[in-house]
């Protein structure tokens, strides 16, 4: 646990880097693609950086690309950032912060507890953890995002002419993570509420679909909670629909 | 392009409201969070928040190439294929996705 001395601070940088070359793997190329998508959509070279570091949580760096570029409205952004970012607000029950020294080391920690941070740390047994071994971590997986970045965006730079169709890495991403998240039949009355949210956002709201579908979806949900409390309060509601997170 | 301010306020308004919703759990919103509702909402929002923003993401990007449905018809579907079939590597079915997309796009 004492990292005062040189040999075991030297010891918790270098698990800390260690800690952080596993999701560095995953993080790093989705940095050049930040990086990339910023060129490509004619936006200036320092967003990406000012993405990483102003933001830092990469799903909404890079879905942010897409709606500066569109000029979305910032109210629109807002209620997007805070509904994707939402499952934050339960990392704090689990993430050991208090392995990190009170001060700016444990301020930074927060800042940067991003989705990797949390799986890499939220298991690791108490003893193993230091404040350094996790800062380190931190600093890194940030340094890669933003060091991604800047490789994404020089080599964008240097292209005589944009690739057409490379902001489809952005869908196939949000694809990609729909699909990790419904996982089980558990899911399934989540998913069929957003497709008809989505659908009678997009008929009905052309020029705001994000917008209407999360305010529609969020609606939906907490009638969803009155309903199933009401029917709970029956008898009638199935193991397996109750919220256990 | 945007504006220059426009670009900043949008960067600041996400960074704000990620910071909070990272630091303020640890302080005032510990009964928040012990609240079923909140849990419930929590349990039941990824999942189809993420659908929405494929979906949203899907119609922007066929109404931006007209008569190109298919190619993102068959690009999404390599996604998912490689998705469900090959192991859930993320990087590796967003690759093979864009490269498809990329070359349907270019080259037909």
């Amino acid at each position: 646990m004492n990292d005062q001395t040189p040999a075991s601070r030297s010891t918790s940088i270098r698990l800390g880097g260690v800690d952080s070359l596993g999701v560095g793997i995953g993080i790093f190329p989705l940095g050049v693609a930040l990086g990339f998508l910023v060129i490509q959509a004619g936006l200036p070279w320092w967003l990406a950086p000012a993405l990483s570091i102003g933001i830092f949580a990469g799903s909404v760096e890079l879905l942010l690309v897409s709606m500066i570029a569109a000029a979305t409205p910032l109210l629109t952004i807002a209620a997007t950032v805070f509904a994707l970012n939402f499952r934050h607000v339960f990392y704090p029950l689990s993430f050991p912060i208090q392995a990190v020294k009170p001060g700016i080391g444990r301020a930074y920690s927060i800042y940067a507890m991003i989705d990797e941070a949390y799986a890499t740390y939220v298991l690791m047994p108490p003893e193993k953890l230091t404040s350094t071994r996790m800062l380190t971590g931190q600093l890194l997986m940030q340094a890669y995002w933003v060091g991604g970045g800047l490789v994404g965006v020089c080599v964008a730079s240097l292209l005589p002419e944009p690739i057409e169709g490379f902001e489809f890495a952005l869908v196939s991403l949000f694809i990609v993570m729909a699909l990790d998240a419904v996982r089980g039949r558990r899911e399934i009355p989540s998913v069929i509420l957003a497709g008809l949210s989505v659908t009678i956002a997009m008929v009905a709201f052309p020029g705001a679909q994000l917008i209407a579908a999360l305010a529609i979806f969020t609606l939906s949900l907490v009638a969803r909670f009155f309903w199933q409390r009401r029917a709970r309060g029956a008898g009638h509601v199935a193991e397996e629909d109750q919220p256990d997170a | 392009m945007p504006e220059t301010w426009y670009m900043i306020a949008a960067v600041a308004i996400g960074g704000v409201i990620t910071l909070l919703l990272r630091a303020l759990p640890f302080a005032i919103l510990k009964p928040l969070r012990k609240s079923k509702f909140v849990k419930a909402l929590g349990q039941w929002m990824p999942a189809g928040l993420l659908v929405i923003l494929a979906v949203v993401m899907l119609a922007n990007e066929i109404s931006a190439q007209p008569g190109k449905l298919w190619v993102v018809a068959i690009a999404s579907a390599v996604t998912i294929a490689t998705h469900l079939f090959a192991g859930r590597r993320a990087l590796l079915s967003i690759f093979a996705g864009t490269t498809v997309y990329i070359v349907l796009l270019n080259f037909f």
